[in-house]
């Protein structure tokens, strides 16, 4: 949900894309740059990885806005997909590889008729804002700590001052959960 | 350990970027040929976004926006490899990238019904093979150290557990004596990802061992 006084985030990558206004790519910018090097730097990438990473996320952004779909995703949610992707692709480099997950990790699945995609991907992401709304704050915590912070069970543990097997059992809690939420189990 | 919370956890761990290469394939592989599969995986990047969001901001160094401004009528430089592979329907581009030559090109090691292609050889810990079985034709039985996933591709086959089809992710663990069978008709064409070392006890294990790892 954006802040009132915030820009419309979803327009400005559509300007981009239309027309290829630079001002909008500014604004773009200056909200999502600062928090894609937050987020590399929490997954423990260096400061100059993690600016240059950054500065090809954004790139990336203008490159491919034309790509971008109000429909199917939130504009946080496009950001944050590319940043995840460009962080994946610099740790194969470093190991030798040559292939880019980045424009290839998004494929459209095959015979599935756009509306079709839009309707599902609309209703899931309802669900699972819902679902994560409705667990208690420390599982939905956890989740993402878990998930996106990349942080083990142990670290957790004691970053929260929690004994391990209950991180764990937190943890499975919280994922049991997200599946009835998300009617996920047929 | 139930597989539909396996495959639930796979998904999400997926969208969190914090997947094994090897795994990463496999299951990018599934969403690729998955519709219910992406719509979960997209679920969850909005989890991913919605981190971003609340993620205090860090200030890049001064003049990092005029560095990009300068780039963007700049057109892209990177070489795209590219196989001729893509042409061919049954394989997606993400699994396609990692190809170097068409299916049937392929220098194939046949055993009995079953021939196998390795990828991603220099990954340590993970098997990850193509696998051709041939119609109507079994699979060895055999169990795992570890655990299995496998995405067919093409054709469809059955293990006495379930059975699967183009698209269909399949999640076998070490206590599963499985013993594949390819259906009739047709030739099935498999991604098989194991990992050779741990078995699933009540967590993924290795296979979500973050990607630096590697």
């Amino acid at each position: 949900m954006n802040h009132p006084l915030e820009p419309d985030f979803a327009e400005l990558i559509e300007r981009v894309a239309g027309s290829h206004d630079k001002a909008a790519f500014a604004a773009l910018f200056h909200h999502f740059a600062p928090k894609i090097r937050s987020y590399l730097r929490r997954l423990g990438v260096g400061d100059t990885m993690a600016d240059d990473l950054t500065q090809e996320v954004m790139l990336s952004v203008w490159r491919r806005a034309g790509q971008y779909d109000r429909r199917l995703a939130a504009p946080a949610t496009w950001v944050y997909t590319i940043a995840r992707n460009k962080r994946i692709d610099a740790l194969r480099r470093d190991r030798g590889a040559e292939t880019s997950l980045d424009d290839t990790i998004e494929q459209e699945p095959d015979d599935a008729p756009l509306s079709d995609e839009i309707a599902i991907a609309r209703q899931m992401r309802e669900k699972v804002l819902v679902a994560v709304d409705a667990l208690p704050p420390d599982q939905a915590r956890l989740l993402k700590v878990f998930y996106f912070e990349e942080k083990s069970h142990s670290v957790i543990a004691e970053e929260m001052e929690l004994p391990l097997g209950t991180v764990k059992s937190r943890l499975r809690l919280a994922l049991a959960k997200m599946r009835t939420l998300m009617n996920m189990n047929d | 350990m139930d597989m539909d919370d396996v495959r639930q956890e796979l998904l999400m761990a997926f969208a969190a970027g914090r997947l094994a290469e090897p795994v990463t394939l496999a299951i990018a592989t599934h969403v690729a040929l998955n519709p219910k599969a992406h719509a979960v995986v997209r679920a969850y990047e909005e989890l991913g976004g919605r981190f971003l969001e609340e993620l205090e901001p860090e200030p890049l160094p001064p003049g990092s926006l005029d560095a990009v401004m300068a780039l963007l009528d700049t057109p892209p430089v990177t070489p795209r490899p590219r196989t001729g592979i893509q042409q061919d329907p049954s394989i997606p581009p993400v699994l396609a990238r990692y190809l170097p030559a068409p299916i049937d090109q392929l220098p194939w090691k046949r055993l009995g019904p079953v021939a196998e292609y390795p990828l991603l050889k220099e990954v340590a810990g993970y098997k990850t093979q193509l696998l051709r079985i041939q119609a109507g034709r079994k699979v060895p039985q055999h169990t795992h150290d570890g655990n299995e996933l496998t995405v067919v591709l093409r054709g469809a086959y059955g293990d006495g557990i379930g059975h699967y089809a183009r698209g269909d992710l399949s999640v076998a663990d070490g206590s599963i004596n499985h013993q594949p069978k390819a259906d009739e008709g047709e030739e099935c064409l498999c991604l098989a990802v194991t990992d050779a070392r741990l078995r699933l006890t009540g967590t993924l294990g290795r296979l979500l061992n973050p990607f630096i790892r590697f």
